[in-house]
């Protein structure tokens, strides 16, 4: 930021020197955190480079006119506000159930978008600083990331309910743009700086509507590439944050978390065969697909059939979806599976990438309740076995399972690869009720003649079933 | 568009870092087991909160004894809750993911 050649102290090298180890750390923490057996070391790697980036900052940064030091007086400021900051995420991080994870991950998002967007307010008015592209960037994209992650943490704690209206795609694309022309426009104008002031404090309200909007409409199974996108856009506000202090950590850090998190956002949407676009812009919304089709007969199973038929199965696959975690199911789900285990069945649970409600939900959950890694299999994997399972258990998940998306190209869903459930020789369904998925299409799955439903909350029928089960 | 270029040459180093900085993104994080994702996504998320540095640069370099000039006191303010939301992103960010890969580690045994 600063242009005056000053005299470069040894405090400027070590301070220098630090911020590239944080940045080797931040990659190899990545790194590490993306193979099971490594990945808790993985993490404390990333932290450690934090916190070394962090200390060195606080005690070895030069800045302002003169090049000075942070005083004491502020570094007092600074370190009495890391600390509230730091009891109450750990407080936060350490008491909050497992359930309420996706919640969790989208409010710490939140906050980093919210630090990205007041770092680029503050230094907006600073003479000092001469990159005024990147502020309102890093302005614009925090704010969003923000208000967006504020309306995902809302969805997903059950607060904020899904609104979708055609009109809203139109309104959406009309705020974006009116992000992208109020930076253009306070970039070339020739306004005096009092206005310009104003127009950022407009672009500011502008961009948290917009995050408001963008994520509003979107729900269900899109869920999980949302919350993997805001991730990404926080990652690179951060960056912008990087370029306004020449700070080569902050960069590669941001960079780097944006790039992963938008892989992360474009393997989800692999994963269910749409893009990216098609997912923001909310495709989903019913309509008469696949109406004409023969809708056939639902058929109840009673609780000691149910019971009867997994205990003397050979293999049984467990199929979860978010209606398990919203249940909270997930240790009484398990309780039968030791319980059939014990009877010599082979239990293992099928994980659709877009399971639940965040990238790899299934796997936490299911984690949190001691289930063994090796149990969950994913899609690609199971799906060959599905011929030869006795019976299929599919827990509050809908469109995950639905064969519409394999055979029926009028379905919304079609093409989305699907866990085969209906190749299996028989299906239990655990649902609430006959309420469709969050496509809200169809899912002619319950229909299907070696198909049974049992009704209910998944944690009582659960509970009723492991009884059952105990007591054959 | 001036202000662009303009951008581009003052700041060729920091854009090269990013060019690479993608790839190497891609490379450290395709082929990640779907049991990862979550502990994965929260990693980044709290290394997202590297904004922090700017918070304790902001915070550091605010004017004290003249806190009633200009927005030196807003400022100042914000600061602090930028210095807030970011140790809650980074802290909570990795004790959350430490949490659950603990639980990941348990079932080893």
């Amino acid at each position: 930021m600063n242009t005056l050649v000053e005299t470069i102290t040894n405090g400027d090298i070590i301070l220098e020197f630090s911020y590239l180890l944080a940045a080797i750390f931040f990659v190899v923490g990545l790194k590490l955190l993306s193979h099971p057996e490594s990945a808790r070391k993985g993490n404390l790697w990333a932290a450690a480079g934090m916190l070394l980036a962090m200390i060195t900052t606080m005690f070895l940064y030069r800045g302002g006119p003169e090049m000075t030091g942070i005083k004491t007086p502020n570094l007092l400021i600074i370190i009495g506000a890391i600390a509230v900051g730091s009891v109450a995420g750990a407080l936060i991080a350490r008491r909050v159930k497992m359930t309420a994870m996706p919640q969790l991950v989208s409010l710490f998002n939140a906050s980093g978008g919210a630090a990205s967007a007041l770092v680029a307010l503050i230094e907006y008015s600073n003479p000092e600083n001469s990159s005024a592209l990147v502020t309102l960037l890093g302005l614009a994209i925090g704010s969003i990331a923000f208000s967006g992650s504020m309306i995902a943490y809302g969805k997903l704690d059950g607060k904020i309910k899904d609104i979708f209206a055609k009109w809203m795609t139109y309104i959406n694309l009309l705020f974006l743009a009116s992000v992208i022309f109020l930076v253009v426009f306070i970039m070339i104008t020739g306004l005096p700086v009092e206005t310009k002031q104003v127009l950022v404090y407009i672009l500011l309200l502008v961009a948290l509507i917009y995050g408001i909007s963008f994520v509003m409409p979107i729900g269900g199974a899109d869920m999980p590439v949302v919350i993997s996108l805001l991730n990404s856009l926080t990652g690179i506000a951060a960056a912008m944050g990087g370029f306004i202090y020449q700070n080569q950590a902050m960069i590669l850090g941001g960079i780097f978390v944006g790039a992963a998190g938008m892989i992360l956002t474009l393997l989800m949407c692999k994963a269910m065969n749409r893009s990216l676009i098609n997912v923001i812009v909310g495709a989903f919304g019913g309509g008469g697909a696949g109406l004409d089709r023969e809708a056939g007969v639902i058929k109840e199973v009673s609780l000691s059939d149910a019971a009867v038929l997994l205990s003397y199965s050979s293999k049984v696959v467990i199929v979860p979806g978010y209606g398990l975690a919203v249940a909270q199911a997930q240790h009484v789900c398990n309780e039968m599976v030791k319980l059939l285990e014990d009877k010599g069945v082979e239990v293992k649970f099928a994980i659709h990438p877009v399971a639940g409600r965040m990238p790899g939900h299934m796997n936490v959950l299911l984690a949190e309740a001691d289930v063994p890694y090796e149990q969950l299999v994913e899609m690609d994997d199971i799906n060959p076995e599905m011929p030869n399972t006795d019976v299929v258990v599919v827990i509050g998940a809908n469109d995950v399972v639905n064969p519409a998306a394999l055979d029926d190209p009028s379905s919304p869903i079609y093409g989305m690869p699907i866990i085969r459930t209906h190749e299996a020789k028989n299906v239990i369904v655990m649902k609430r009720g006959m309420g469709k998925g969050y496509a809200a299409i169809e899912n002619f799955l319950f229909y299907d003649d070696k198909t049974r439903m049992l009704f209910g909350n998944a944690k009582d029928s659960l509970q009723k079933l492991v009884s059952e089960i105990k007591s054959l | 568009m001036e202000a662009i270029l303009q951008f581009f040459y003052s700041n060729k180093e920091a854009i090269f870092i990013i060019a690479l900085t993608i790839f190497l993104g891609l490379e450290v994080i395709s082929n990640v087991p779907s049991v990862l994702h979550t502990p994965l996504m929260s990693g980044a998320n709290a290394i997202s909160g590297v904004i922090i540095i700017g918070g304790i640069i902001l915070v550091g370099h605010a004017d004290l004894e003249n806190l009633k000039a200009g927005s030196n006191l807003l400022n100042l303010i914000l600061g602090i809750f930028a210095l807030l939301f970011g140790t809650l992103n980074v802290v909570g960010g990795f004790v959350v993911t430490d949490r659950m890969l603990e639980m990941f580690k348990k079932k080893k045994k």
